[in-house]
Protein backbone atom coordinates (compact mmCIF):
# COMPACT_ATOMS: atom_id res chain seq x y z
CA UNK A 1 0.00 0.00 0.00
CA UNK A 2 1.06 3.58 -0.61
CA UNK A 3 1.05 6.23 2.10
CA UNK A 4 1.63 9.96 1.85
CA UNK A 5 3.66 11.41 4.70
CA UNK A 6 3.02 15.14 5.04
CA UNK A 7 5.69 16.94 7.03
CA UNK A 8 4.55 19.89 9.10
CA UNK A 9 6.75 22.10 11.28
CA UNK A 10 6.84 25.59 12.74
CA UNK A 11 9.97 26.43 10.74
CA UNK A 12 10.83 25.45 7.19
CA UNK A 13 14.44 25.37 5.93
CA UNK A 14 14.41 29.01 4.75
CA UNK A 15 13.48 30.17 8.26
CA UNK A 16 16.24 28.30 10.07
CA UNK A 17 19.75 29.56 10.85
CA UNK A 18 22.05 28.50 8.04
CA UNK A 19 24.01 25.96 10.12
CA UNK A 20 20.81 24.31 11.38
CA UNK A 21 19.39 24.11 7.88
CA UNK A 22 22.63 22.55 6.57
CA UNK A 23 22.51 19.90 9.26
CA UNK A 24 18.82 19.26 8.57
CA UNK A 25 19.45 18.89 4.83
CA UNK A 26 22.15 16.35 5.62
CA UNK A 27 19.71 14.38 7.80
CA UNK A 28 17.19 14.36 4.96
CA UNK A 29 19.86 13.18 2.54
CA UNK A 30 20.67 10.25 4.87
CA UNK A 31 17.01 9.39 5.45
CA UNK A 32 16.03 9.59 1.78
CA UNK A 33 19.06 7.52 0.84
CA UNK A 34 18.06 4.91 3.43
CA UNK A 35 14.45 4.56 2.26
CA UNK A 36 15.60 4.39 -1.37
CA UNK A 37 17.82 1.47 -0.40
CA UNK A 38 15.08 -0.19 1.65
CA UNK A 39 12.56 0.07 -1.19
CA UNK A 40 10.05 2.18 0.70
CA UNK A 41 10.68 5.26 -1.44
CA UNK A 42 8.16 6.18 -4.12
CA UNK A 43 8.58 9.95 -4.36
CA UNK A 44 9.22 13.10 -2.37
CA UNK A 45 9.52 16.86 -2.60
CA UNK A 46 10.39 19.77 -0.40
CA UNK A 47 8.04 22.75 -0.71
CA UNK A 48 9.03 26.43 -0.70
CA UNK A 49 7.73 28.37 2.32
CA UNK A 50 4.01 29.14 2.61
CA UNK A 51 4.61 32.81 1.68
CA UNK A 52 5.26 31.50 -1.84
CA UNK A 53 1.80 29.95 -1.93
CA UNK A 54 -1.14 31.12 -3.99
CA UNK A 55 -4.60 29.78 -3.29
CA UNK A 56 -6.93 29.47 -6.25
CA UNK A 57 -10.72 29.25 -6.22
CA UNK A 58 -13.27 29.31 -9.02
CA UNK A 59 -16.69 30.68 -8.12
CA UNK A 60 -19.43 31.35 -10.69
CA UNK A 61 -16.87 30.75 -13.41
CA UNK A 62 -14.49 33.43 -12.08
CA UNK A 63 -11.02 32.74 -10.84
CA UNK A 64 -10.00 34.26 -7.54
CA UNK A 65 -6.48 34.06 -6.19
CA UNK A 66 -5.32 34.87 -2.67
CA UNK A 67 -1.81 35.01 -1.19
CA UNK A 68 -0.63 32.36 1.15
CA UNK A 69 -1.80 28.88 2.04
CA UNK A 70 -5.50 27.93 2.16
CA UNK A 71 -5.32 27.47 5.88
CA UNK A 72 -3.21 29.49 8.28
CA UNK A 73 -1.75 27.43 11.10
CA UNK A 74 1.29 27.67 13.29
CA UNK A 75 2.67 24.53 11.67
CA UNK A 76 3.40 24.74 7.97
CA UNK A 77 3.48 22.07 5.30
CA UNK A 78 7.16 21.76 4.41
CA UNK A 79 7.29 18.73 2.14
CA UNK A 80 6.17 15.17 1.64
CA UNK A 81 7.27 11.61 1.06
CA UNK A 82 5.18 9.12 -0.87
CA UNK A 83 6.14 5.68 0.42
CA UNK A 84 5.26 2.06 -0.18
CA UNK A 85 4.75 0.01 2.98
CA UNK A 86 3.29 -3.34 3.98
CA UNK A 87 0.74 -1.74 6.28
CA UNK A 88 -0.07 1.34 8.33
CA UNK A 89 2.26 0.39 11.18
CA UNK A 90 5.19 -0.03 8.81
CA UNK A 91 4.34 3.36 7.28
CA UNK A 92 4.25 4.91 10.75
CA UNK A 93 7.65 3.40 11.48
CA UNK A 94 9.12 4.93 8.32
CA UNK A 95 7.39 8.25 9.04
CA UNK A 96 8.89 8.30 12.53
CA UNK A 97 12.36 8.35 10.95
CA UNK A 98 11.65 11.47 8.87
CA UNK A 99 13.96 14.12 10.39
CA UNK A 100 11.13 16.67 10.60
CA UNK A 101 9.15 14.36 12.91
CA UNK A 102 11.53 15.33 15.72
CA UNK A 103 10.67 19.04 15.42
CA UNK A 104 7.20 19.13 13.93
CA UNK A 105 4.84 16.33 13.00
CA UNK A 106 4.17 13.97 10.12
CA UNK A 107 0.66 13.16 8.98
CA UNK A 108 0.43 9.68 7.44
CA UNK A 109 -2.42 9.26 4.96
CA UNK A 110 -3.19 6.07 3.04
CA UNK A 111 -3.45 6.59 -0.71
CA UNK A 112 -6.89 5.61 -2.02
CA UNK A 113 -6.62 2.48 -4.13
CA UNK A 114 -10.28 1.68 -4.72
CA UNK A 115 -11.39 0.82 -8.24
CA UNK A 116 -13.28 4.07 -8.83
CA UNK A 117 -10.21 6.12 -7.89
CA UNK A 118 -7.90 3.94 -9.95
CA UNK A 119 -10.16 4.38 -13.01
CA UNK A 120 -10.74 8.10 -12.49
CA UNK A 121 -7.01 8.75 -12.27
CA UNK A 122 -6.23 6.54 -15.27
CA UNK A 123 -3.98 4.17 -13.28
CA UNK A 124 -5.74 1.14 -14.75
CA UNK A 125 -4.34 1.92 -18.19
CA UNK A 126 -0.85 2.95 -17.06
CA UNK A 127 1.88 0.70 -15.74
CA UNK A 128 2.56 2.78 -12.69
CA UNK A 129 0.64 4.99 -10.30
CA UNK A 130 3.35 7.57 -9.93
CA UNK B 1 7.09 -6.78 2.18
CA UNK B 2 7.40 -4.95 -1.11
CA UNK B 3 9.32 -6.65 -3.85
CA UNK B 4 10.53 -3.90 -6.16
CA UNK B 5 11.41 -4.44 -9.79
CA UNK B 6 14.98 -3.31 -10.18
CA UNK B 7 17.00 -5.27 -12.75
CA UNK B 8 17.65 -4.24 -16.29
CA UNK B 9 19.21 -6.92 -18.48
CA UNK B 10 16.98 -9.67 -19.85
CA UNK B 11 18.96 -12.63 -18.55
CA UNK B 12 19.35 -11.04 -15.17
CA UNK B 13 15.64 -10.29 -15.16
CA UNK B 14 14.70 -13.96 -15.68
CA UNK B 15 17.03 -14.98 -12.86
CA UNK B 16 15.65 -12.25 -10.61
CA UNK B 17 12.08 -13.32 -11.40
CA UNK B 18 12.90 -16.89 -10.33
CA UNK B 19 14.54 -15.68 -7.12
CA UNK B 20 11.67 -13.32 -6.50
CA UNK B 21 9.04 -16.04 -6.72
CA UNK B 22 11.14 -18.28 -4.46
CA UNK B 23 11.57 -15.35 -2.04
CA UNK B 24 7.87 -14.60 -2.03
CA UNK B 25 7.29 -18.21 -1.04
CA UNK B 26 9.91 -18.01 1.71
CA UNK B 27 8.34 -14.77 2.87
CA UNK B 28 4.94 -16.45 3.19
CA UNK B 29 6.20 -19.53 5.00
CA UNK B 30 9.19 -18.32 7.01
CA UNK B 31 9.17 -14.56 7.46
CA UNK B 32 7.40 -14.69 10.84
CA UNK B 33 9.94 -17.14 12.20
CA UNK B 34 12.85 -15.05 10.92
CA UNK B 35 11.16 -12.03 12.48
CA UNK B 36 10.73 -13.74 15.86
CA UNK B 37 14.42 -14.65 15.92
CA UNK B 38 15.41 -11.12 14.93
CA UNK B 39 13.36 -9.74 17.82
CA UNK B 40 15.24 -12.00 20.20
CA UNK B 41 18.61 -11.02 18.75
CA UNK B 42 17.91 -7.30 18.51
CA UNK B 43 15.58 -6.94 21.49
CA UNK B 44 13.29 -4.50 19.71
CA UNK B 45 10.16 -4.94 17.56
CA UNK B 46 10.67 -2.01 15.22
CA UNK B 47 14.35 -2.65 14.68
CA UNK B 48 13.58 -6.29 13.94
CA UNK B 49 10.88 -5.29 11.44
CA UNK B 50 13.31 -3.06 9.57
CA UNK B 51 15.93 -5.79 9.71
CA UNK B 52 13.48 -8.31 8.25
CA UNK B 53 12.63 -5.93 5.44
CA UNK B 54 16.31 -5.24 4.74
CA UNK B 55 17.19 -8.94 4.77
CA UNK B 56 14.60 -9.78 2.11
CA UNK B 57 15.70 -6.78 0.12
CA UNK B 58 19.33 -7.93 0.30
CA UNK B 59 18.30 -11.44 -0.75
CA UNK B 60 16.60 -10.05 -3.83
CA UNK B 61 19.78 -8.21 -4.77
CA UNK B 62 22.33 -10.89 -3.90
CA UNK B 63 20.74 -14.28 -4.58
CA UNK B 64 20.46 -13.89 -8.38
CA UNK B 65 24.24 -13.37 -8.56
CA UNK B 66 25.50 -15.47 -5.67
CA UNK B 67 22.93 -18.26 -5.84
CA UNK B 68 20.54 -19.40 -3.12
CA UNK B 69 22.14 -20.06 0.25
CA UNK B 70 21.83 -23.62 1.57
CA UNK B 71 19.87 -22.41 4.59
CA UNK B 72 17.85 -19.40 3.42
CA UNK B 73 16.25 -18.79 6.82
CA UNK B 74 19.60 -18.64 8.62
CA UNK B 75 20.96 -16.39 5.86
CA UNK B 76 18.01 -14.00 6.31
CA UNK B 77 18.46 -13.96 10.10
CA UNK B 78 22.17 -13.20 10.02
CA UNK B 79 21.85 -10.67 7.20
CA UNK B 80 18.96 -8.90 8.91
CA UNK B 81 20.87 -8.75 12.15
CA UNK B 82 23.98 -7.38 10.46
CA UNK B 83 21.98 -4.75 8.59
CA UNK B 84 20.23 -3.65 11.78
CA UNK B 85 23.50 -3.20 13.62
CA UNK B 86 24.86 -1.31 10.63
CA UNK B 87 21.78 0.93 10.47
CA UNK B 88 22.08 1.67 14.19
CA UNK B 89 25.69 2.63 13.73
CA UNK B 90 24.83 4.98 10.88
CA UNK B 91 21.98 6.56 12.82
CA UNK B 92 24.23 7.03 15.84
CA UNK B 93 25.76 9.97 14.04
CA UNK B 94 22.54 11.85 14.64
CA UNK B 95 21.13 10.20 17.76
CA UNK B 96 22.73 8.79 20.82
CA UNK B 97 22.55 5.05 20.50
CA UNK B 98 24.34 3.18 23.22
CA UNK B 99 25.90 -0.27 23.20
CA UNK B 100 26.52 -0.71 19.54
CA UNK B 101 27.24 -4.23 18.58
CA UNK B 102 30.63 -4.28 16.93
CA UNK B 103 30.67 -7.85 15.71
CA UNK B 104 31.45 -8.52 12.04
CA UNK B 105 28.86 -9.71 9.57
CA UNK B 106 27.93 -13.23 10.70
CA UNK B 107 27.00 -14.11 7.12
CA UNK B 108 30.69 -13.95 6.21
CA UNK B 109 31.67 -16.29 9.03
CA UNK B 110 31.48 -20.09 9.14
CA UNK B 111 28.17 -21.92 9.24
CA UNK B 112 28.26 -22.70 12.97
CA UNK B 113 26.47 -19.65 14.23
CA UNK B 114 23.95 -19.73 11.41
CA UNK B 115 22.92 -23.26 12.31
CA UNK B 116 22.49 -22.45 15.98
CA UNK B 117 20.46 -19.37 15.04
CA UNK B 118 18.11 -21.45 12.92
CA UNK B 119 17.75 -24.23 15.51
CA UNK B 120 16.12 -22.04 18.12
CA UNK B 121 13.64 -20.56 15.66
CA UNK B 122 10.61 -22.52 16.92
CA UNK B 123 11.21 -21.35 20.47
CA UNK B 124 11.47 -17.79 19.23
CA UNK B 125 7.91 -17.75 17.94
CA UNK B 126 6.76 -19.12 21.28
CA UNK B 127 8.68 -16.39 23.09
CA UNK B 128 7.06 -13.84 20.82
CA UNK B 129 3.54 -15.08 21.62
CA UNK B 130 4.20 -14.74 25.34
CA UNK B 131 5.54 -11.21 24.84
CA UNK B 132 2.57 -10.17 22.70
CA UNK B 133 0.07 -11.61 25.22
CA UNK B 134 1.79 -10.17 28.28
CA UNK B 135 -0.78 -9.28 30.98
CA UNK B 136 0.61 -5.73 31.16
CA UNK B 137 -1.18 -5.11 27.82
CA UNK B 138 -4.93 -4.72 27.39
CA UNK B 139 -6.75 -7.65 25.74
CA UNK B 140 -7.33 -5.54 22.59
CA UNK B 141 -3.61 -4.75 22.40
CA UNK B 142 -2.69 -8.40 22.98
CA UNK B 143 -4.91 -9.49 20.11
CA UNK B 144 -3.72 -6.80 17.68
CA UNK B 145 -0.06 -7.38 18.49
CA UNK B 146 -0.32 -11.17 18.24
CA UNK B 147 -2.11 -11.00 14.89
CA UNK B 148 0.37 -8.55 13.43
CA UNK B 149 3.67 -9.72 14.87
CA UNK B 150 3.13 -13.46 15.19
CA UNK B 151 0.66 -14.11 12.35
CA UNK B 152 1.85 -11.38 10.00
CA UNK B 153 -1.55 -9.80 9.35
CA UNK B 154 -1.48 -6.16 8.26
CA UNK B 155 -2.87 -3.35 10.41
CA UNK B 156 -5.61 -2.86 7.84
CA UNK B 157 -6.59 -6.55 7.89
CA UNK B 158 -6.82 -6.58 11.69
CA UNK B 159 -8.92 -3.41 11.62
CA UNK B 160 -11.27 -4.95 9.07
CA UNK B 161 -11.61 -8.16 11.06
CA UNK B 162 -12.53 -6.30 14.24
CA UNK B 163 -14.56 -3.52 12.59
CA UNK B 164 -12.16 -0.87 13.88
CA UNK B 165 -10.51 2.09 12.14
CA UNK B 166 -6.94 1.32 10.97
CA UNK B 167 -5.44 4.35 12.81
CA UNK B 168 -7.00 3.07 16.07
CA UNK B 169 -5.44 -0.35 15.61
CA UNK B 170 -2.12 1.19 14.51
CA UNK B 171 -2.02 3.34 17.64
CA UNK B 172 -2.83 0.33 19.82
CA UNK B 173 0.12 -1.53 18.30
CA UNK B 174 2.54 1.40 18.61
CA UNK B 175 1.56 1.91 22.26
CA UNK B 176 1.78 -1.78 23.07
CA UNK B 177 5.31 -1.92 21.68
CA UNK B 178 6.30 1.16 23.66
CA UNK B 179 4.81 -0.42 26.76
CA UNK B 180 6.84 -3.59 26.22
CA UNK B 181 10.00 -1.52 25.72
CA UNK B 182 9.41 0.78 28.71
CA UNK B 183 8.47 -2.03 31.08
CA UNK B 184 11.48 -4.03 29.83
CA UNK B 185 9.34 -7.11 29.41
CA UNK B 186 11.76 -9.96 28.93
CA UNK B 187 11.52 -11.73 25.63
CA UNK B 188 11.19 -15.21 27.05
CA UNK B 189 8.95 -18.16 27.76
CA UNK B 190 7.80 -17.74 31.39
CA UNK B 191 9.20 -19.86 34.18
CA UNK B 192 7.26 -22.86 35.52
CA UNK B 193 5.98 -20.79 38.44
CA UNK B 194 4.54 -18.05 36.21
CA UNK B 195 3.39 -20.36 33.46
CA UNK B 196 -0.25 -21.06 34.50
CA UNK B 197 -1.22 -17.36 34.58
CA UNK B 198 0.78 -16.39 31.54
CA UNK B 199 -0.47 -19.37 29.54
CA UNK B 200 -4.05 -18.42 30.42
CA UNK B 201 -3.68 -15.07 28.74
CA UNK B 202 -2.11 -16.63 25.61
CA UNK B 203 -4.92 -19.21 25.39
CA UNK B 204 -7.55 -16.52 25.87
CA UNK B 205 -6.10 -14.41 23.03
CA UNK B 206 -5.96 -17.40 20.68
CA UNK B 207 -9.54 -18.41 21.51
CA UNK B 208 -10.80 -14.83 21.10
CA UNK B 209 -9.19 -14.68 17.66
CA UNK B 210 -10.78 -18.02 16.79
CA UNK B 211 -14.21 -16.99 18.08
CA UNK B 212 -14.12 -13.69 16.22
CA UNK B 213 -13.43 -15.66 13.05
CA UNK B 214 -16.03 -18.30 13.85
CA UNK B 215 -18.84 -16.09 15.00
CA UNK B 216 -18.20 -12.40 14.48
CA UNK B 217 -19.53 -10.26 17.33
CA UNK B 218 -21.11 -7.83 14.88
CA UNK B 219 -21.68 -7.26 11.20
CA UNK B 220 -22.70 -9.16 8.16
CA UNK B 221 -20.51 -12.17 7.92
CA UNK B 222 -21.06 -14.92 10.44
CA UNK B 223 -17.74 -16.58 9.76
CA UNK B 224 -14.38 -15.16 8.89
CA UNK B 225 -12.45 -18.26 8.06
CA UNK B 226 -8.98 -16.70 7.86
CA UNK B 227 -9.06 -15.43 11.41
CA UNK B 228 -10.01 -18.88 12.70
CA UNK B 229 -7.34 -20.46 10.52
CA UNK B 230 -4.75 -18.14 12.11
CA UNK B 231 -5.97 -19.10 15.59
CA UNK B 232 -5.70 -22.80 14.77
CA UNK B 233 -2.20 -22.24 13.37
CA UNK B 234 -1.25 -20.51 16.64
CA UNK B 235 -2.88 -23.30 18.64
CA UNK B 236 -0.85 -25.90 16.75
CA UNK B 237 2.37 -23.98 17.28
CA UNK B 238 1.62 -23.64 20.98
CA UNK B 239 0.76 -27.30 21.52
CA UNK B 240 3.85 -28.41 19.59
CA UNK B 241 6.20 -26.11 21.46
CA UNK B 242 4.50 -26.24 24.84
CA UNK B 243 2.36 -29.38 25.08
CA UNK B 244 0.53 -28.38 28.26
CA UNK B 245 -2.89 -30.11 28.67
CA UNK B 246 -4.73 -26.83 28.21
CA UNK B 247 -2.81 -25.90 25.04
CA UNK B 248 -3.87 -29.26 23.63
CA UNK B 249 -7.41 -28.84 24.99
CA UNK B 250 -7.79 -25.48 23.25
CA UNK B 251 -6.50 -26.84 19.95
CA UNK B 252 -8.96 -29.75 20.22
CA UNK B 253 -11.84 -27.38 20.98
CA UNK B 254 -11.02 -25.17 17.98
CA UNK B 255 -10.60 -28.12 15.61
CA UNK B 256 -13.96 -29.65 16.55
CA UNK B 257 -15.78 -26.33 16.29
CA UNK B 258 -14.04 -25.64 12.98
CA UNK B 259 -15.22 -29.04 11.67
CA UNK B 260 -18.81 -27.68 11.62
CA UNK B 261 -18.05 -24.46 9.75
CA UNK B 262 -19.61 -25.48 6.43
CA UNK B 263 -22.73 -26.93 8.10
CA UNK B 264 -23.47 -24.04 10.44
CA UNK B 265 -24.54 -21.56 7.76
CA UNK B 266 -26.67 -21.88 4.66
CA UNK B 267 -25.21 -20.74 1.32
CA UNK B 268 -27.20 -17.52 1.87
CA UNK B 269 -25.31 -16.96 5.13
CA UNK B 270 -28.10 -17.93 7.51
CA UNK B 271 -27.46 -19.65 10.80
CA UNK B 272 -28.15 -23.39 11.18
CA UNK B 273 -28.36 -24.69 14.76
CA UNK B 274 -26.41 -27.76 15.83
CA UNK B 275 -29.46 -30.06 15.92
CA UNK B 276 -30.48 -29.04 12.39
CA UNK B 277 -27.04 -29.28 10.77
CA UNK B 278 -26.31 -31.72 7.96
CA UNK B 279 -23.73 -33.85 9.75
CA UNK B 280 -22.35 -35.23 6.49
CA UNK B 281 -20.95 -31.75 5.91
CA UNK B 282 -18.84 -31.91 9.05
CA UNK B 283 -15.09 -32.27 8.51
CA UNK B 284 -14.44 -35.71 9.94
CA UNK B 285 -10.67 -35.36 9.62
CA UNK B 286 -10.77 -32.39 12.01
CA UNK B 287 -13.14 -34.24 14.36
CA UNK B 288 -10.81 -37.26 14.44
CA UNK B 289 -7.78 -35.07 15.16
CA UNK B 290 -9.68 -33.06 17.78
CA UNK B 291 -11.11 -36.11 19.52
CA UNK B 292 -7.69 -37.76 19.78
CA UNK B 293 -6.33 -34.57 21.32
CA UNK B 294 -9.24 -34.36 23.79
CA UNK B 295 -8.41 -37.83 25.11
CA UNK B 296 -4.81 -36.77 25.55
CA UNK B 297 -5.82 -33.53 27.33
CA UNK B 298 -8.32 -35.28 29.61
CA UNK B 299 -5.74 -37.87 30.66
CA UNK B 300 -4.06 -35.12 32.70
CA UNK B 301 -5.85 -34.45 35.95
CA UNK B 302 -7.55 -32.18 36.81
CA UNK B 303 -8.93 -31.40 33.36
CA UNK B 304 -8.86 -27.69 32.53
CA UNK B 305 -11.72 -25.59 31.12
CA UNK B 306 -10.60 -25.87 27.47
CA UNK B 307 -10.17 -29.64 27.72
CA UNK B 308 -13.66 -29.99 29.25
CA UNK B 309 -15.28 -27.76 26.63
CA UNK B 310 -13.46 -29.75 23.94
CA UNK B 311 -14.79 -32.96 25.49
CA UNK B 312 -18.36 -31.59 25.29
CA UNK B 313 -17.80 -30.61 21.66
CA UNK B 314 -16.41 -34.11 20.99
CA UNK B 315 -19.53 -35.81 22.43
CA UNK B 316 -21.67 -33.76 20.01
CA UNK B 317 -19.29 -34.57 17.16
CA UNK B 318 -19.47 -38.30 17.82
CA UNK B 319 -23.28 -38.47 17.63
CA UNK B 320 -24.39 -39.69 14.19
CA UNK B 321 -27.69 -37.78 14.55
CA UNK B 322 -28.88 -35.00 16.86
CA UNK B 323 -31.33 -37.43 18.49
CA UNK B 324 -28.51 -39.87 19.25
CA UNK B 325 -26.60 -37.27 21.31
CA UNK B 326 -25.41 -38.60 24.68
CA UNK B 327 -26.98 -35.82 26.77
CA UNK B 328 -26.25 -37.56 30.06
CA UNK B 329 -22.53 -37.43 29.32
CA UNK B 330 -22.79 -33.79 28.22
CA UNK B 331 -24.60 -32.77 31.41
CA UNK B 332 -21.95 -34.67 33.40
CA UNK B 333 -19.14 -32.76 31.69
CA UNK B 334 -20.94 -29.44 32.30
CA UNK B 335 -21.28 -30.40 35.97
CA UNK B 336 -17.50 -30.86 36.15
CA UNK B 337 -16.88 -27.61 34.30
CA UNK B 338 -19.26 -25.70 36.55
CA UNK B 339 -17.82 -27.20 39.69
CA UNK B 340 -14.24 -26.20 38.81
CA UNK B 341 -14.78 -23.06 36.74
CA UNK B 342 -18.15 -21.56 37.68
CA UNK B 343 -19.63 -19.06 35.23
CA UNK B 344 -23.20 -18.06 34.35
CA UNK B 345 -22.62 -18.82 30.65
CA UNK B 346 -21.59 -22.39 31.53
CA UNK B 347 -24.68 -22.63 33.74
CA UNK B 348 -26.83 -21.57 30.80
CA UNK B 349 -25.26 -24.16 28.49
CA UNK B 350 -25.71 -26.83 31.14
CA UNK B 351 -29.39 -25.86 31.45
CA UNK B 352 -29.89 -26.40 27.71
CA UNK B 353 -28.28 -29.86 27.97
CA UNK B 354 -30.38 -30.57 31.06
CA UNK B 355 -33.55 -29.78 29.07
CA UNK B 356 -32.53 -32.50 26.63
CA UNK B 357 -31.75 -35.03 29.36
CA UNK B 358 -34.50 -34.36 31.93
CA UNK B 359 -37.21 -32.62 29.92
CA UNK B 360 -37.82 -29.11 28.58
CA UNK B 361 -39.53 -27.81 31.74
CA UNK B 362 -36.58 -28.78 33.93
CA UNK B 363 -34.18 -26.86 31.66
CA UNK B 364 -36.48 -23.85 31.50
CA UNK B 365 -36.70 -23.67 35.29
CA UNK B 366 -32.90 -23.43 35.53
CA UNK B 367 -32.71 -20.77 32.79
CA UNK B 368 -35.39 -18.71 34.55
CA UNK B 369 -33.45 -18.96 37.80
CA UNK B 370 -30.29 -17.69 36.04
CA UNK B 371 -32.18 -14.84 34.36
CA UNK B 372 -33.79 -13.85 37.67
CA UNK B 373 -30.31 -13.44 39.19
CA UNK B 374 -29.75 -10.79 36.50
CA UNK B 375 -26.21 -11.68 35.43
CA UNK B 376 -27.25 -12.76 31.94
CA UNK B 377 -30.18 -10.34 31.57
CA UNK B 378 -28.45 -8.63 28.60
CA UNK B 379 -27.01 -11.79 27.03
CA UNK B 380 -28.98 -12.49 23.85
CA UNK B 381 -28.31 -16.23 23.90
CA UNK B 382 -29.94 -16.60 27.34
CA UNK B 383 -33.17 -15.13 25.96
CA UNK B 384 -32.87 -17.13 22.74
CA UNK B 385 -32.48 -20.33 24.77
CA UNK B 386 -35.52 -19.46 26.91
CA UNK B 387 -37.51 -18.66 23.77
CA UNK B 388 -36.58 -21.97 22.20
CA UNK B 389 -37.69 -24.02 25.23
CA UNK B 390 -40.97 -22.05 25.55
CA UNK B 391 -41.64 -22.58 21.84
CA UNK B 392 -41.14 -26.34 22.15
CA UNK B 393 -43.36 -26.39 25.24
CA UNK B 394 -46.11 -24.64 23.24
CA UNK B 395 -45.92 -21.52 25.43
CA UNK B 396 -46.02 -19.26 22.36
CA UNK B 397 -46.62 -15.87 24.01
CA UNK B 398 -43.63 -16.32 26.29
CA UNK B 399 -41.55 -17.59 23.36
CA UNK B 400 -42.40 -14.51 21.28
CA UNK B 401 -41.48 -12.13 24.11
CA UNK B 402 -38.14 -13.90 24.67
CA UNK B 403 -37.29 -13.96 20.93
CA UNK B 404 -38.01 -10.22 20.77
CA UNK B 405 -35.75 -9.60 23.76
CA UNK B 406 -32.96 -11.66 22.15
CA UNK B 407 -33.44 -9.82 18.85
CA UNK B 408 -33.04 -6.47 20.57
CA UNK B 409 -29.78 -7.59 22.15
CA UNK B 410 -27.84 -9.16 19.26
CA UNK B 411 -25.70 -7.20 16.82
CA UNK B 412 -24.99 -10.15 14.50
CA UNK B 413 -27.06 -9.91 11.34
CA UNK B 414 -27.30 -13.67 10.63
CA UNK B 415 -28.42 -14.15 14.23
CA UNK B 416 -31.03 -11.40 13.79
CA UNK B 417 -32.34 -13.06 10.64
CA UNK B 418 -32.55 -16.40 12.47
CA UNK B 419 -34.52 -14.91 15.37
CA UNK B 420 -36.87 -13.12 12.98
CA UNK B 421 -37.56 -16.38 11.16
CA UNK B 422 -38.38 -18.10 14.45
CA UNK B 423 -40.66 -15.21 15.43
CA UNK B 424 -42.45 -15.30 12.09
CA UNK B 425 -42.95 -19.08 12.37
CA UNK B 426 -44.76 -18.56 15.68
CA UNK B 427 -47.40 -16.46 13.91
CA UNK B 428 -48.80 -13.12 15.06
Amino acid sequence: MKYLCLICAEKVMEQMPRADADKHFEEYREFTDAIRRSGHYVGCNRLLPPDAASTVRVRDGRISVTDGPWVETKEQLGGYYLIEARDLNEAIQVAARIPGARFGCVEVRPVAEDLQTVRALGFDTQASTC
Amino acid sequence: MVFPDSSSETEQRALTAAVRSKLEEIYRTDSRRVFATLIRLLGDFDLAEEALHDAFRAALEQWPEQGMPTNPRAWLVSTGRFRAVDALRRRARFDFVEDLDDRPDPASEGGGEMDSLADSVGDDRLRLIFTCCHPILSPEAQIALTLREVCGLTTEEIARAFLAAPPTVAQRIVRAKARIRDARIPYAVPTRAELPDRLDSVLRVIYLVFSEGYSASAGDSLTRAELSAEAIRLGRLLSEQLPEPESIGLLALMLIQESRRAARTTPAGDLVLLDEQDRSQWRHDLIAEGTALVEHALACSPAGPYALQAAIAAVHAEAPTAAATDWAQIVGLYDLLLQRYPSPVVELNRAVALAMRDGLAAGLAVIDAILTRGELADYHLAHAARADLCRRLGRNDEARAAYRRALALTRQRPEQRFLKRRLAALGP
